[in-house]
């Protein structure tokens, strides 16, 4: 991924507001980026986008089918009413620890009204409540309101709630790290795109997926109308690896390369596609690792499982604090995790009807 | 068919690395489908179909049993050799501490616990560990994704059959024998032997998918209650196979049901009706599949479900292939 594009396109998908179930302005924003780069785009019934890019000529006549997916939807939160006191209450959208929402600042409907989750003042709370989680259905959204008619002109149940949290370059040498909202999983949106810019000996079916975050939803259905051979899912996952006491597993770590997935929750990833990613990322000489967990889940969850079963893998950008407002990634690991996936592309159809898969 | 139990429930198979035993039932149902009598074929995900061609005038029916087992994925390994991991599966912490894990190739580990002998609670899983012999990251054996299954070796008690994967190398057993022993039948048979069931059914979602069925039959295990103070559960060891009313994943379908009931009364094979509170099977994957599928299950009870030592009943185990015989001889009105 050349430098400059990848952050100018990180940047807006990672400011664009798409919380499940209200992805139009990723999608848009998607769309127009690779427009001129791609043989087709459909938008299906649940609103993924579906690009076709035929194979190059090197490719024969029945080129391999392969769908790379990348989910457009960020978790969030939704209005469920309106206090008397001019407070919005609102329901979690995907797996949010309550923990994170004291003192946030959001950003509420289409027209974004600014709010902000408050927190009471340390001086009015007892010791032992302190050590306490509030949980969410114990907080408000306050949009400055002065009553509830005047929130109502504001905000309305079903209004979808964002983090309001802007994109930053953290450091300019070295990892290249970012923050920002969302890198699970604008990060695969980004080098999704940026894939879609070449072509490959096989016919890419580029998914931008809705709805993973509250369980798979979109990938479901574009798999099935896909229906491709082989496919491979980008992700912005899971990094702990902060230092510790106990020598346990970082689950991954920023700066070492593009992570590849073994076995999570959703899926236990094909053992071939794992083999030419590795063998791919040696040849290339592009630092990769392992996922070192069981934990979480992926589009790939639902398509392996698409009609009579689809051989999947996923590979993930390492992404310290996802699933809260603010997460931090190295636009290296985004770079390298572009030209693995990349190069496997490449690779991918000479090694699916190779020997060593027979 | 103790010798057939013995070298299926003693063969490594966690899900997702169900190779071996695909390979040895492989080999065994060939011979009964070649020649134009049917076929044999692997598919995207795994699963083994071997297609019996019927006589003509009856259903597609398709009979699944699966093959892998529960076990354990390394996810880490520290600075002295132990390694980290995840779970693969239905496995209890109860069970494992001091229990023994085998990897593809060859490699055994010992499950520890940090807590071992300090603490009477359950150990959590973080708390444990495997031990494979190391010193360092680099003498270990295994590394990060690879996949250990339990080892326990294969014994019998009395009219009682003991293994570390009675669930359900049992059921392959059951579903191999009836392919073995079956003469005629006017049914187009689809035996599956299926991948990944013990990780959500994945393996029959996507064979019955490309099956297509109008009949679904899975075969596992059940759980009984015939143990000292067990909760109630009106299964047994010894009062012959278990027909599935209902687990927490599916209720079978009645016509399903009562054909399996008409046939075992009419061949006078003892059976059970069996009512599982939780636990779902491969019948909960191909019900749901397509248009839906009439499906029901066939269950050899079981006791220490899901620990390394799962007991089965042989007699059982012949009555239930005695009635899987029956139902696929006749015709079927559902």
């Amino acid at each position: 991924m050349t430098e400059g594009r990848g952050i100018v396109l990180l940047k807006e998908l990672s400011e664009a507001r798409g919380v499940s179930g209200n992805e139009q302005v990723v999608r848009e924003l998607i769309a127009s980026a690779v427009r001129e780069h791609v043989d087709d785009t459909r938008t299906d019934a649940l609103g993924n986008l579906i690009c076709r890019k035929r194979a190059d000529d090197a490719a024969g006549p029945e080129p391999l089918r392969v769908m790379v997916a990348a989910h457009m939807d960020e978790i969030g939160l939704m209005v469920t009413g309106v206090n008397s006191d001019g407070t919005l209450r609102f329901g979690k959208v995907g797996g949010i620890d309550d923990r994170i929402l004291l003192s946030k600042r959001v950003l509420v409907g289409e027209k974004a009204i600014p709010g902000v989750i408050g927190s009471r003042p340390i001086h009015l709370i007892p010791r032992n409540e302190r050590e306490r989680t509030v949980e969410a259905d114990k907080l408000a959204i306050d949009i400055g309101a002065a009553d509830k008619a005047s929130a109502e002109k504001l905000a309305s149940p079903g209004d979808y709630v964002s983090f309001d949290t802007s994109y930053a370059v953290l450091s300019e040498e070295g990892l290249r790290s970012v923050k920002g909202k969302a890198f699970d999983d604008r990060a695969g949106c980004a080098i999704l795109v940026e894939l879609l810019r070449e072509r490959y000996p096989a016919e890419l079916w580029a998914a931008f997926t809705t709805q993973e975050e509250v369980g798979l939803r979109g990938a479901t259905v574009a798999a099935h109308s896909i229906n491709p051979d082989v496919a491979l899912v980008l992700e912005g996952t899971i990094c702990d690896d902060l230092p510790k006491k106990k020598d346990e597993s970082p689950v991954t770590e920023v700066g070492k390369g593009p992570a590849i997935t073994f076995m999570d929750r959703s899926f236990i990833a094909d053992a071939r596609l794992v083999r030419l990613l590795v063998k791919t990322a040696e040849q290339l000489g592009i630092p990769y690792q392992f996922k070192r967990a069981a934990a979480g889940g992926t589009d790939a969850g639902a398509i392996h499982l698409a009609r009579q079963g689809v051989p999947s893998a996923t590979v993930a950008v390492p992404a310290r604090y996802i699933h809260a407002p603010v997460s931090l990634l190295s636009l290296r690991d985004l770079d390298h995790t572009a030209a693995l996936v990349s190069g496997a592309l490449r690779a991918l159809p000479a090694w699916w009807a190779g020997p060593e898969n027979a | 068919m103790k010798e057939l139990i013995k070298t299926l429930v003693e063969t490594y198979g966690p899900a997702g690395h169900e190779g071996a035993v695909r390979a040895l039932i492989s080999g065994m149902a060939q011979p009964k489908v070649s020649g134009g009598l049917g076929s044999v074929r692997v598919d995207n995900m795994g699963n083994l179909i071997v297609h019996r061609r019927g006589a003509g005038g009856g259903k597609r029916v398709m009979i699944a049993a699966h093959m892998d087992e529960i076990g354990l994925m390394v996810t880490h390994v520290d600075k002295n050799g132990f390694l980290r991991f995840g779970i693969v599966g239905g496995v209890m912490p109860l069970t494992v501490v001091g229990a023994r894990v085998l990897f593809a190739n060859g490699a055994m580990g010992v499950i520890g616990w940090e807590k071992w002998l300090q603490e009477s609670s359950l150990p959590k899983w973080e708390e444990l560990f495997l031990d494979v012999g190391a010193t360092s990251p680099e003498d270990a054996p295994v590394g990060v994704g690879d996949m250990g299954a339990f080892v326990r070796p294969f014994a019998e008690l009395g009219a009682r059959l003991v293994a570390k994967s009675m669930d359900d190398r049992i059921g392959c057993a059951v579903a191999l024998q009836t392919l073995l022993e079956l003469e005629g039948s006017p049914h187009d048979l689809y035996f599956v032997f299926t991948v990944q069931e013990e990780v959500g059914t994945r393996g029959a979602a996507v064979s019955a998918f490309g099956v297509e069925p109008e009949i679904g039959v899975a075969v596992d295990v059940t759980t009984v209650g015939d143990t000292p103070e067990a909760r109630p559960m009106n299964v047994s060891l010894g009062k012959g196979p278990a027909i599935k009313v209902m687990d927490s994943g599916m209720l079978a379908h009645p016509g399903v049901k009562d054909w399996m009931i008409r046939t075992a009364e009419e061949a006078q094979i003892p059976y059970q009706l069996e009512v599982l509170e939780r636990g779902g099977t491969d019948a909960r994957a191909m019900q749901t599949s397509r248009e839906g599928v009439p499906a029901g299950c066939l269950s050899v009870p079981c006791r220490y479900v899901h620990t390394p030592s799962e007991m089965v009943d042989y007699g059982d185990v012949l009555n239930a292939v005695k009635l899987l015989k029956a139902m696929l001889a006749g015709p079927i009105a559902v």
